[in-house]
Order: C-alpha cells, then sequence, then structure tokens
C-alpha cells in the first residue's frame, strides 16, 4: 500500500467542540483538496488531550508540531506553510506543553512516519514460489545452514531468546522459551508441528506466507527440529486453502531433492523428515491440542493442560506447535542477528506484525508494519480513511475470539504489553474496523453464531454457553429483550472464560464482555426502549426459528 | 453387511481405493475420509463400514469422526455445493442482504438440498478471503464482493 507522508489531528474534545473544532476539521478537508494534497495527507480527528488552553488545535505528524488555537480562517495560511510549502507556521504554535493522553506516543516517535517494514512477507509476491532456486538466490537456506554448521543447538535457542520473538498465532508466548522446554523435555523422539489451521475470521496472514514463500516455513521448521532435538515435522493446513497445501508439498519435494530436507542434512548428521497434513473443516483445530488430536486421526477435541504439548504432545511425544507467521520471523533472525530483530518494533514488543485490515474502511487489505504502531494510524494513513467519511465506532482485533475497541482507545500502541495494560487482546492481526452504522448487539450475535457452530462440544460451559448467549441476542435483537438479560449475558462471558476446556470458549465471551462494557447503553436501548440506535437490528417483536 | 447393489460395490472400490492408497494406516483416518468424500462428493454407508473393517476401528468412531469436520458430508449432497462466509468481517460487508437474495433465489434454507438436487446451501466460517467480502464459494470457486444483483449471473453458470 501507497503511504501518506503527513498526518493532521484535529482535537476533538467538548472544549474544542465549542469552540468550533468541527469548522477548522471541514476547512481543512477544503484547503487540503484545493492544493491537492488529499491523497498524501491524512487527516483525523483526536479526543483526550488535556489541553483546553489551546482549544481547538491542531496537531501536524511527523514533525510532532502543536498549533493553536487555531480559527477556520488560518487554515489556508497552515496548509500552504506547513504541509504545502514544507515549513512550520511559526505564528500559529502553541505553546509547548508536554502530550498526555492517549496520543502521547505521538512524542516519542517525533520525526518518524510509519513506513511498512517487512520480513516475513520480504519474498511474498516478489519471487516465484514454486522455485526453490529463486528462493535460495534471495539468501534461502543460508540460516538453515548457519545453524547446523556454526551454532549448537542450544545457541540457535539462546539466539531466539535474545530476540524477544513472541507467538504470533495470538497468546504471544515467548517463542524461545517454547523451544528451550522441547529441547529440554525427556524422549527421544520428538515432533515440530507447523500451525497452519488460520481460521480465524478475518485472518490471511498465514495463507499468503504459505502462498507466497513456502519454502520460509520449511527451512524454520528444519532449524526448530535441530534445536529442539527432533527428526519428524507436520505442517497443519487448513483444508480449505488448496494452492497452500499445493505449494507446500511442491516445496518439500523441491527441498528432498536439492538436500535441505531428508537424511544427513549439509552433511552434518541431522535429518529431518516433513509432512502435510490437511484439515477437514473444525476451527476448533487451530488450538494445538485439537490440532494434535486431528494428527491423529480423532475428532478435533482439545486435551485438558497440562501437561502441554512440550512434553506430551503427538503420540504423546514432547512436540513443538508454532504458529506460520512465527516461524516465518526464525530465518531471518538467525541469519540477521537477534539485535538486528529488536531494532524494529519498541521496547516491549520487537519485530514486526502483519494485520489484515476489514471493513468500513477505503482500503482493505494486508500490512507488515513494525510492532507497536497504533490503530489510528493504519486507519488513516494505510487503509486511507473510514468509507464515505463514516466515524470510526469500534474495531475488533484478533478475529472472533478478540478484542472490541472502541473509538476513545485507537492511540493505544498495539504491542502486547501497552494491549495488556488497556486490557485488549492482540489475537491474531485481523483488524475489522467497524463505522457508527454497525450495531454492537447484532455484531455480538454474529459472533455467537460462530462460537456455537464451532464449538467442539466437549464441555458444558462453551457448548450451552454459546447457544444459549446467542439465544438471548437473538431475542434482545428483536426487540423482546428483558432486563435480566444484560445479568445473564455478563455471568455467560464471565463462565465461559472460567470454566472452559480450552482457548475457545475462555475466550469466546471477551467480545461480549467488551460490548457491554463500553456499548451497554446501546444494549439498554434494544432492552428497555426497544429500539436499535444504529437501525440494523430487526425489533420485529417475534422469536425467529432457531437450530 | 451384505452388499447388494452396484452402487454399493462402486463405493466399497472408492474406499478400498482410498484405504490402499494411505497403506490402511488407522492414523490417516482423515485424508482417508477426505479422499473418500472428495471421490463421491460424501461418505456413504457402505463406504463407511468397509473401512472400519479394513481398518479395525469401530463405525462408531467413524462416524464420530465424519460428523465433526465441516468439510465430510454423511449424506448425500446435490451437483453443487454453495457454502456461504457467515463470519463477521463478510457481515459487515453487507453478508446478510446477500444470504437473504441467494436463500429467495435459490428456495432453501442453510442445511438443506434443493428437490431437483442440483444445490445445496451451507454456511461456512471465514474462508480467508476477506478482503473481498462477502464471499461465497461455489464448489471449487471462490466470488467475491458480492451484491444480490450479481447472483443469478453467478448461479446460472452451473448446470
Amino acid at each position: 500500500m501507497k503511504t501518506k507522508r503527513s498526518m493532521v489531528l484535529v482535537s476533538n474534545d467538548p472544549a474544542s467542540q465549542k469552540k468550533g473544532a468541527s469548522k477548522v476539521f471541514d476547512q481543512f478537508t477544503k484547503e487540503l483538496a484545493s492544493f491537492n494534497l488529499t491523497d498524501e495527507i491524512s487527516l483525523s480527528m483526536v479526543s483526550d488531550i488535556d489541553r483546553e488552553d489551546i482549544a481547538p488545535f491542531v496537531i501536524v505528524y511527523p514533525e510532532a508540531v502543536i498549533y493553536g488555537p487555531v480559527t477556520p480562517d488560518d487554515v489556508h495560511h497552515l496548509v500552504e506553510e506547513h504541509l504545502y510549502k514544507g515549513r512550520i507556521a511559526a505564528d500559529l504554535k502553541a505553546p509547548t506543553k508536554e502530550l498526555t493522553g492517549h496520543i502521547s506516543w505521538i512524542a516519542d516517535r517525533k520525526g518518524t512516519m510509519p513506513a511498512e517494514q517487512r520480513i516475513v512477507l520480504e519474498r511474498a509476491g516478489e519471487i516465484d514460489p514454486d522455485s526453490i532456486e529463486e528462493y535460495v538466490i534471495h539468501d534461502g537456506y543460508t540460516a538453515l545452514g548457519k545453524a547446523l554448521t556454526e551454532m549448537t543447538p542450544q545457541q540457535v535457542i539462546d539466539e531466539l531468546k535474545d530476540s524477544n520473538l513472541r507467538g504470533r498465532g495470538g497468546a504471544g508466548f515467548p517463542t524461545g522459551t517454547k523451544w528451550g522446554f522441547v529441547a529440554t523435555a525427556k524422549g527421544d523422539k520428538k515432533y515440530v508441528i507447523c500451525n497452519a489451521d488460520e481460521s480465524e475470521p478475518g485472518t490471511f496472514k498465514d495463507r499468503l506466507i504459505l502462498e507466497g514463500d513456502p519454502h520460509s516455513i520449511l527451512e524454520a521448521m528444519a532449524i526448530a527440529a535441530y534445536a529442539v532435538g527432533a527428526n519428524e515435522g507436520y505442517i497443519y493446513v487448513r483444508g480449505e486453502y488448496n494452492l497452500a497445501q499445493t505449494r507446500l508439498m511442491n516445496a518439500i519435494q523441491q527441498a528432498k531433492e536439492l538436500g535441505f530436507l531428508g537424511e544427513n542434512i549439509f552433511g552434518t548428521g541431522f535429518s529431518f523428515d516433513l509432512h502435510i497434513h490437511a484439515g477437514a473443516g473444525a476451527y476448533i483445530c487451530g488450538e494445538e491440542t485439537a490440532l494434535i488430536e486431528s494428527i491423529e486421526g480423532k475428532r478435533g477435541e482439545p486435551r485438558p493442560r497440562p501437561p502441554y504439548p512440550t512434553t506430551n504432545g503427538l503420540w504423546d511425544k514432547p512436540t513443538l506447535v508454532n504458529n506460520v507467521e512465527t516461524l516465518a520471523n526464525v530465518a531471518p533472525i538467525i541469519r540477521n542477528g537477534a539485535s538486528w530483530f529488536k531494532s524494529f518494533g519498541n521496547a516491549s514488543s520487537a519485530g514486526t506484525k502483519v494485520y489484515t485490515i476489514l471493513g468500513d474502511v477505503n482500503v482493505t487489505g494486508l500490512i507488515e508494519v513494525p510492532m507497536g504502531i497504533t490503530l489510528r494510524e493504519v486507519i488513516t494513513i494505510y487503509a486511507k480513511g473510514m468509507k464515505n467519511g463514516r466515524k470510526l465506532k469500534l474495531a475488533q482485533t484478533g478475529g472472533s475470539s478478540g478484542s472490541i475497541i472502541p473509538a476513545e482507545l485507537q492511540d493505544v500502541p498495539m504491542d502486547y504489553d501497552s494491549f495488556a495494560k488497556a486490557g485488549v487482546a492482540m489475537g491474531s492481526g485481523a483488524l475489522l474496523i467497524c463505522s457508527e452504522d454497525t450495531c454492537v448487539v447484532d455484531l455480538a450475535k454474529v459472533l455467537l453464531n460462530f462460537f456455537r457452530f464451532e464449538s467442539c462440544g466437549k464441555c458444558n460451559p462453551c457448548r450451552i454457553g454459546n447457544q444459549r448467549a446467542y439465544q438471548i441476542l437473538t431475542k434482545i435483537s428483536e426487540g423482546l429483550g428483558s432486563p435480566k438479560d444484560l445479568d445473564d449475558l455478563e455471568n455467560i462471558s464471565k463462565w465461559l472464560y472460567e470454566m472452559s476446556n480450552c482457548g475457545l470458549g475462555q475466550t469466546a465471551g471477551s467480545p461480549l464482555k467488551d460490548i457491554i462494557h463500553h456499548f451497554k447503553d446501546e444494549v439498554v436501548a434494544h432492552i428497555n426502549d426497544k429500539e436499535c440506535p444504529a437501525g440494523v437490528c430487526a425489533m420485529s417483536g417475534t422469536m425467529p426459528a432457531m437450530n | 453387511m451384505a452388499i447388494n447393489t452396484k452402487q454399493d460395490r462402486d463405493f466399497v472400490k472408492t474406499a478400498d481405493e482410498a484405504v490402499d492408497m494411505y497403506h490402511a494406516k488407522k492414523e490417516e483416518l482423515i485424508p482417508i475420509l477426505m479422499k473418500v468424500n472428495q471421490d463421491l462428493g460424501y461418505i456413504p454407508k457402505a463406504a463407511m463400514e468397509h473401512i472400519s473393517s479394513r481398518l479395525h476401528v469401530p463405525q462408531s468412531h467413524l462416524y464420530s469422526v465424519a460428523s465433526f469436520y465441516r468439510m465430510f458430508f454423511t449424506e448425500q449432497t446435490g451437483r453443487h455445493v454453495i457454502k456461504f462466509c457467515e463470519s463477521a468481517p463478510c457481515h459487515v460487508a453487507g453478508g446478510r442482504e446477500v444470504f437473504e437474495a441467494l436463500q429467495e433465489q435459490l428456495s432453501i434454507s442453510p442445511g438443506s438440498t434443493s428437490d431437483d438436487g442440483k444445490w445445496t446451501l451451507i454456511t461456512t466460517s471465514c474462508l480467508g478471503v476477506c478482503a473481498v467480502g462477502p464471499v461465497m464459494m461455489v464448489d471449487e470457486d471462490i466470488y467475491g464482493n458480492l451484491t444480490p444483483e450479481q447472483l443469478p449471473d453467478i448461479l446460472a453458470k452451473y448446470e
């Protein structure tokens, strides 16, 4: 995606609104158009900044200059000077004072505009995925060579630990630590599994990695096998991903012919054999113990944990399970070193993250950016703003089980620690952006409908809880809600979290919990006033037939 | 079980081929079922019984596996299977209107097969092509950026 070169933020707190912030905003829209800058400059509103003294004010980023107070008449001058001619309009500059609130990250990153940074998608789209020669020309299998000939297994694990790489499948567990667990687990037979059962709605990053650069996964798995002491591996690919399966099979064949897989790799005595197992359509098989059951030819029902797969995994042997995107980072880290990797992202989260951007925005698609950029940047810079000029209402991160982020939290840096502090789950990297036309009850209904079908049915809280929550939400959306429903929904989301056996059930209730927390008034309007404020729900007064 | 009809014998032959392809290994049950499902469009009872005896796995276990995974069918499907994505990204992009129009045009509800045996309509979770939602799959063909108006032309392509 082509990115924008500057970002303009107009304050939108109550004080600014009173003093005509929206007129300033409208004037910016006009002036940017008349200078022909609309494609280069992003424009959005920002609230929660404690600077009433200069309201309404304007922040121009990446220079992080604050102008204020700004009147509509100042806008022409400001656009011409700063954005067109590129010099700071000193006469309008606000008195210097530290920025606080959600937007404070801007000061830290002064002078840098977020740019796409490709590590895991470096070769995708650039090379022919069916040609091992092209992969080799682009540094392919050099990391495996380095690991096998110059490093001990422990050194490989230490490098991974030092890089701070964390699992990109959703949970964010430190990858090097997990490798260490498997390496020290007792047993002569161990397995390495790549979890490519990408089924989280809105996520298709793994598909693009597998289809665009299949050898990078093979190379990473061979390195992982060497590090943990395994000689056999499986790639569990989602059944619906036909092209990815074909390309992986071809890649394995080629790698065997050239000696990067199979017996005595690089003449070191290390051997590694790799199989592909195609899924047969079950979201739950993305859960690692369900995935293992499925490889063993059984229903994909999660096992109780502990014991964890790192000690008792496939065929009860120590097993390493890593997500595709996690593995795609391994060869670059071994090749370039841990400190190179840590130069991307921020202190809490190293490297990049692949996001899929969806929903009510002008440009949907996939980006790989350093960890720690904000939702606002994603929407205004990469997605080119909200569709039809609508306002952002909420975003859901990480697929169906991810968190619901209200517009107020769009300036929280997207990294593991900042998200954890704000009570948000990073998840798989899907960003579903919803405008004010979205009804939260309707959205919750769609999500719960998904979970009631995808629950494997093994444990009661998940099997019954999701079904019951869906029924209640349907009732509310038809105008038949009662005040008790809200309590029931809150309890169900809590019980799902507390009592379910696996991650599916534990997280199924989290979007529901977030919706009730951030948008309670809207749910209550459905129940008490029999009214859907967004005008989406049918409110028919009759309960539809349900299966 | 007594094998009575020619159709049953064909089913058993397909099952045999699938079992042989994976060297009659129990742990390859899912790929074996996948092969039969691909060749026949579903997994008939006769095939299931035969796989059970060849792998020495109880029929109950086979049925429990076959009915667990969404891509396996235990009943005969229509000539064409339509999978409509009902996950949130497609829903937000206008999927509901398209799905209602689709049910109307096919005159069937999700999970059922039309009387003439032409169509089976099922809902599916995310197909991984969310950037072009709403999305549906007809057999192996994916259609994205769907609107209700496009449906008649798409359906007319299939005999």
